[in-house]
């Protein structure tokens, strides 16, 4: 079988099966964004002498930030719906030696994986969750999700939605992980950082990143171009520096807390495991 | 010394005309240009290279990996493919 050339021009093309690209996510889309500021963080990790990228084991759900894993040139799966975090609990204990990444979304994590989520956190099972929040179930068409704001119009919410949105910091703090923060496609450099300082440590650690969906969620609500939905998250967005992750607000209409919430360096349960075989 | 000049390279194929570059580039030196990728999208071109000042917001916005800036001996734009 011929094997397609993979061309290397950009800075982090080494990470990208770049004979795929360019990727299926629509114009303007956050989930590149991220994307990237993954990248970025994995490169300067790996220069840097502190990560072995070939460890690296990327894992996403269903949806369209799920379709991540097939550009990434890491080791990787894409999972059943909501059930990338038990896979990546599986792959971890099975060989303690990988560093698994779950990368999906918020449909897929919070919503029908919402249960794993909340009981890996409380297990502090070592993962970096990277729960990318566009606020709506973008690849089936723009369904109302756990996260989407209250009031807002969506394809299943015409009148606008009903309900109050979930907020993943709080619940994965209530859950008992170590690492908790929340940074916005606004703010690349400082969820670069993040990931950066997160990647290396043990235990649950999430990074909610509030994401742009231009076409699906934005569009539906008079965004036409993604830069006048990227204008509205700016605006919406404010980083606070040492809060507790209980204070960390989300709400589209008044403030979207961003911020570093909790860190700290209880063992993670690969660790917790290992020991208490030792002994039994 | 910081370098003065930058080089700007612009992954033609790779653009999606999002423009989220454009609007984001504190000089405002980037703009739609008049030339079609293989997908049928007008990529983003470099107007005045010589007034890049290497901030790379345009490179760590750009979601389809299509832009990045690199210190260089002169100002330039580069278009791959
Ligand atoms: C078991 C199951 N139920 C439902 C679906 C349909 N489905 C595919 S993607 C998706 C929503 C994904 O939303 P999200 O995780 O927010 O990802 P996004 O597309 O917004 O990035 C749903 C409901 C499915 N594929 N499998």
């Amino acid at each position: 079988m011929a094997v397609a050339k993979r061309p290397i021009i950009h800075p982090v093309d080494k990470y990208l099966r770049t004979e795929r690209l360019p990727h299926v996510w629509c114009p303007g889309c956050g989930i590149g964004i991220t994307l990237h500021a993954f990248m970025r963080a994995v490169k300067e990790l790996e220069d840097e002498g502190r990560i072995d990228s070939s460890k690296i084991l990327f894992v996403s759900g269903i949806g369209c930030t799920g379709r991540a894993a097939g550009y990434v040139n890491f080791d990787g799966a894409h999972t059943p719906h909501g059930r990338a975090i038990p896979y990546a609990m599986g792959a971890k204990l099975a060989r303690p030696d990988l560093i698994p990444v779950v990368f999906s979304g918020d449909g897929d994590l919070v919503g029908i994986g919402g249960n794993h989520f909340i009981h890996a956190a409380r297990r502090n099972m070592d993962v970096l969750v990277i729960l990318v929040n566009n606020m709506i179930y973008a690849l089936t068409g723009g369904q109302v999700a756990p996260t989407t704001p209250k009031g807002t119009y969506t394809t299943t919410t015409p009148f606008g939605n009903p309900d109050r949105p979930i907020n993943a910091v709080k619940i994965a703090a209530a859950a008992g992980a170590n690492y908790i923060a929340r940074w916005a496609v606004t703010h690349p450099e400082l969820l670069k950082n993040s990931i950066k300082k997160a990647l290396p440590m043990e235990g649950f650690r999430l990074i909610e990143v509030v994401s742009i969906c231009p076409e699906i969620f934005g569009r539906h609500i008079g965004f036409r171009a993604p830069i006048e939905l990227y204008r509205r998250l700016q605006k919406v967005v404010k980083i606070r520096g040492k809060i507790s992750p209980f204070e960390a607000t989300y709400d589209w209409e008044k403030e979207i807390i961003l911020g570093e919430f909790q860190v700290r360096n209880e063992p993670g349960y690969t660790r917790v495991l290992m020991e208490a075989f030792k002994h039994g | 010394m910081p370098a003065r000049h930058y080089k700007i390279t612009i992954v033609a194929n790779r653009c999606k005309e999002c423009e989220l570059c454009i609007n984001i580039c504190p000089k405002k030196i980037l703009a739609k240009g008049d030339e079609y990728n293989a997908k049928g999208f007008r990529f983003t071109r470099v107007t005045r290279p010589e007034d890049c000042i290497g901030c790379r917001l345009c490179e760590h916005i750009c979601p389809d990996f299509a832009i990045f800036v690199e210190p260089s001996e002169k100002p330039e734009e580069v278009i791959a493919r």
